[in-house]
């Protein structure tokens, strides 16, 4: 363990062992926080898939791991942002078993129903930026 | 970061699989391809893949596990996934994976109960079909 506090990690992704970069990393951070060991494999798990779906459609971006603090509570964010093709209709993506890669349509509507917050924004053209949060219980 | 090669082991008519370590996606369709050749080259008639270390299993992962399944039944051998852990389980209902034709057991143990079963049923089945067909 390295002696500096903890500000978050960030991560770019551009192959698929960054996914598990990725994943070990969002491990690290929801353990040390406290989370539950089912809200530890939620998390892993959303990012996951949301890591993936940046190596899918846009090839490369950046995951940001930051422990946040709001009203009181203390989260887990998550950022995952690329300079892809964007997504044209949010709400056909955000559908569950709809996809244009040949996965199975569960990253978008599946991670989502694994965090508390979710928020996407996605501009054609210029990217995608999708955040997760997760509170601490 | 090296890539991880997840052993397989042959025990009697079983090929056991253990994935010990959190892999990338590469590594996941290397081992179902190896998991299918074995399949061919050792006639194995069931695959055992043991998840217990796994701590999370997502939609990728969960594809190939089904993958896995139901490819080896086309090549006339039975999987059985076991050890999932609660918080994994959980989670993959919630993600809206079914883990479609993939039989589940407990622990190793459990899943070589299950597979030796099943193997008996198959072997008894054929030897009534070759009564059937036999000549009076």
């Amino acid at each position: 363990m390295s002696m500096r506090q903890h500000e978050g990690d960030r991560i770019e992704v551009s192959d698929n062992e960054d996914i598990v970069r990725v994943r070990a990393a969002v491990k690290e951070a929801a353990a040390r926080m406290g989370f539950s060991k089912v809200d530890q494999v939620r998390l892993v798990t959303a990012a996951s898939e949301l890591a993936r779906n940046i190596r899918l459609y846009a090839s490369r971006g950046t995951v940001e791991v930051n422990p946040v603090r709001s009203a009181g509570r203390s989260g887990l964010r998550i950022n995952f942002e690329d300079a892809g093709p964007g997504i044209a209709d949010l709400e056909l993506a955000m559908t569950d078993g709809y996809t244009t890669s040949r996965g199975m349509g569960k990253g978008l509507p599946g991670s989502r129903r694994l965090v508390d917050d979710f928020r996407i924004e996605s501009e054609v053209g210029k990217g995608t930026l999708v955040t997760i949060i997760k509170w601490l219980r | 970061m090296t890539a991880l090669k997840v052993p397989i082991l042959k025990v009697g008519e079983v090929l056991l699989v253990s994935i010990q370590a959190d892999i990338d996606d590469r590594a996941v369709l290397e081992l179902q391809h190896r998991v299918l050749e074995q399949i061919e080259q050792t006639n194995a008639r069931s695959v055992l893949i043991d998840i217990s270390l796994l701590e999370m299993v997502d939609s990728f992962t969960g594809r190939m596990l089904s993958d896995i399944a139901s490819m080896a039944s086309i090549m006339d051998a039975a999987t059985v996934v076991v050890g999932i852990q609660p918080a994994v389980a959980i989670t993959l209902v919630e993600l809206g994976l079914e883990l479609k034709g993939v039989s589940t057991a407990l622990d190793v143990d459990d899943g070589l109960r299950i597979l030796k079963g099943r193997m008996k049923d198959k072997r008894r089945k054929r030897s009534v079909d070759a009564d059937e067909h036999a000549p009076a």
